[in-house]
């Protein structure tokens, strides 16, 4: 067993009374001082999953690790982990720094060292001088401050976030998210944030799991996810994308919208029906007979910084792009993309099954230079 | 301009009700303090409260008062954070409040004949060995129907007060370490004391001013500052000495309503 893994998920299942089961057989490992996130759609599992790290809940199958020990029948109050709630829960008859200090008081800690504590924590999340404020007197952000220092106070390994930017107005979130991103650095404990924002996940991560229907479809770095999904749900989950049908014809050649595409990717059989997705940004306006498609504009919006597009090409498909060229609606162009922005998806790939091949084709590639 | 107009006029009929029901009374109450049995205009009457047959009455009035919150309280708690528990907690919230809604004489009576010399709690006391005894007429029948009758006023506060604590916070104080009996010290029990002070309010203050109960199930054995009211106005006829003490348990009630005053917290 590695050392530095600190959580360890072993074919947990979570199902409530009523049947309905929540997290089916989930196998994963957290590691020590990273910044993890779990990403996906609202009943996906996330909350569960950080529910049973925190302890609020048992799982039904399975066995739950911390640093190395089985703590499946841990109660929350035992387990060296604390939560930074989705409305930050903060006790609204206590001052900010009685809410700071709550964890300290019930460890009986002495006076003089609470006070410490309490103001180098406040000090960590830029909040020295609010020690006496009532809660009700705080912003938005600063409360999300207070719930982070309430957390960070009592020396947990692991913090968890459960969607603690959904309430923050849009320039406040992108601050916090530079404020968490550093404060983790800093402290260097794990976090494990969970969110349905995938921009989010992208911006802050060292490693993403990505959720759907009570299953990990995948986990790997924000670069990995975005430009290598495994599935069709992760490429239209995180980020926008265009995903089409296609043909593998031999390694790295795909057919698309019946033509031949060189590509990187490799390893199917051959003539394998696919799906293939390009990031619209990758796609490249051209004049109309250039480019390797050609296509008609069919609708243009502007959303500030690029112009948004759906074109159709001869074969019917219809592909967004996103381009700082002023179009309109009925321009012949032609479309252009290289070889590696094109990614190749295989209908219900496992993750396994996924990494063995990159990792096999890849070495191939090397072979052949 | 129309709108506040129309606000105003809204406004009358409420007005009306109070000037002619809680205003008009309490300055007739306050005028005929201040004269004798005779008619004679003098503060006899506020020379006699502070006597010690008066005090005394006062002071067991209070007393009882303060067993019948407290009991209430000790009850109701429990009782309340049980049902925001259940499944259905409206409907047996319900069951708990319909009671209250029956006439409050009806019920007295109806403990009359469960505590009589023949009555169910008798034959019970007998079926389990004790032997029957007198339970009408004694301070316990008093603080037991008491209670029975105020408890539903109690509970609603308490339960309104529970349930509309946020879960999320359990969740917090669990995560930071508290158990659960800290948590309900240091969180559940805080955030509900304003329902809690609300119940109180709504049981002393008519606690202090009972008198049908005082005679129908404690004989008479138990005075309280309504009692004595009542026999001033319809016993004595001493219509000032009677009008004293309501002008005193007026005072006392706003004293309470202060002591125990609302300041919300939080949001």
């Amino acid at each position: 067993m590695r050392n530095a893994s600190i959580i360890q998920f072993r074919h947990v299942t979570k199902q409530f009374n009523d049947e309905t089961v929540v997290l089916d057989d989930v196998s994963f490992e957290i590691e020590g001082g990273k910044f993890y996130t779990l990403l996906g759609p609202s009943g996906c599992g996330k909350t569960t999953i950080l529910r049973l790290i925190a302890g609020f809940i048992e799982p039904s199958e399975g066995e739950i690790f911390f640093n190395g020990k089985k703590i499946n029948q841990v109660p929350a109050n035992k387990r060296q982990v604390n939560t930074v709630f989705q409305d930050y829960a903060l006790f609204p008859h206590l001052n900010v720094f009685e809410n700071v200090a709550f964890g300290l008081r019930i460890k009986k800690m002495k006076k003089t060292a609470i006070e410490e504590k309490v103001s180098e924590a406040l000090s960590f999340v830029n909040l020295q001088g609010y020690e006496y404020r009532e809660i009700s007197e705080m912003s938005g952000g600063q409360r999300q401050r207070v719930a982070i220092a309430r957390a960070i106070v009592n020396e947990p390994k692991i913090i968890l976030l459960d969607e603690p930017l959904s309430a923050l107005d849009l320039k406040l979130r992108t601050q916090m998210q530079y404020e968490l991103r550093e404060l983790q650095r800093r402290l260097g404990i794990t976090f494990i944030f969970v969110t349905h924002d995938q921009e989010e996940a992208l911006a802050m991560s060292d490693e993403i799991f990505v959720l759907n229907k009570g299953k990990i479809q995948q986990s790997g770095t924000p670069i990995d996810i975005y430009d290598e999904p495994i599935n069709r749900f992760v490429a239209d989950f995180i980020g926008e994308s265009n995903i089409i049908k296609g043909k593998m014809i031999e390694d790295f050649l795909v057919e698309i919208a019946g033509k031949p595409f060189v590509c990187v990717d490799g390893g199917m059989n051959p003539n394998e029906p696919v799906e293939i997705v390009i990031r619209p940004e990758d796609l490249e306006i051209r004049p109309e007979g250039e480019g390797k498609l050609s296509v008609t504009v069919i609708s243009q919006l502007f959303r500030g910084v690029h112009y948004e597009a759906h074109c159709r090409d001869l074969e019917g498909n219809v592909w967004l792009v996103h381009t700082t060229k002023k179009i309109q609606v009925g321009d012949k162009l032609g479309l252009d993309f290289n070889p590696e922005d094109i990614h190749v998806m295989r209908f219900d790939e496992s993750e396994e099954d996924f990494d063995r091949r990159i990792e096999q084709y890849t070495e191939d590639e090397s072979l052949g230079k | 301009m129309g709108n506040k107009f129309m606000r105003n006029v809204y406004m009358v009929p409420y007005m009306v009700w109070v000037l002619l029901f809680v205003i008009a009374p309490i300055l007739l109450v306050l005028y005929y303090s201040f004269f004798d049995i005779h008619g004679n205009f003098s503060f006899i009457n506020y020379e006699r409260f502070f006597t010690p047959v008066y005090l005394k009455l006062t002071l067991s009035s209070f007393w009882y008062a303060f067993l019948i919150t407290f009991i209430s309280l000790l009850v109701a708690y429990p009782t309340a954070y049980l049902l925001t528990k259940t499944k259905h907690k409206r409907l047996w919230l319900l069951l708990i409040i319909v009671p209250s809604w029956v006439n409050l004489l009806l019920k007295a009576y109806a403990f009359i004949g469960i505590f009589g010399a023949y009555g169910a709690a008798n034959n019970f006391l007998e079926w389990i060995g004790i032997g029957s005894r007198q339970l009408l007429f004694t301070d316990f029948s008093f603080v037991f129907v008491t209670v029975y009758i105020f408890i539903p006023f109690m509970i609603l506060p308490i339960f309104n007060a529970l349930n509309s604590l946020n879960p999320a916070l359990l969740d917090a104080a669990n995560d930071l370490g508290a158990s659960k009996s800290t948590t309900f010290r240091r969180v559940i029990f805080p955030l509900t004391l304003d329902g809690v002070k609300t119940g109180c309010q709504v049981v002393f203050i008519p606690a202090l001013s009972l008198f049908m109960i005082t005679r129908l199930i404690a004989g008479n054995r138990v005075i309280t500052l309504g009692t004595a009211i009542e026999q001033h106005f319809l016993v004595t006829q001493d219509w000032g000495m009677g009008s004293t003490i309501a002008v005193f348990l007026i005072l006392i009630m706003f004293l309470i309503i202060w002591l125990t005053g609302f300041r919300k917290r939080g949001a």
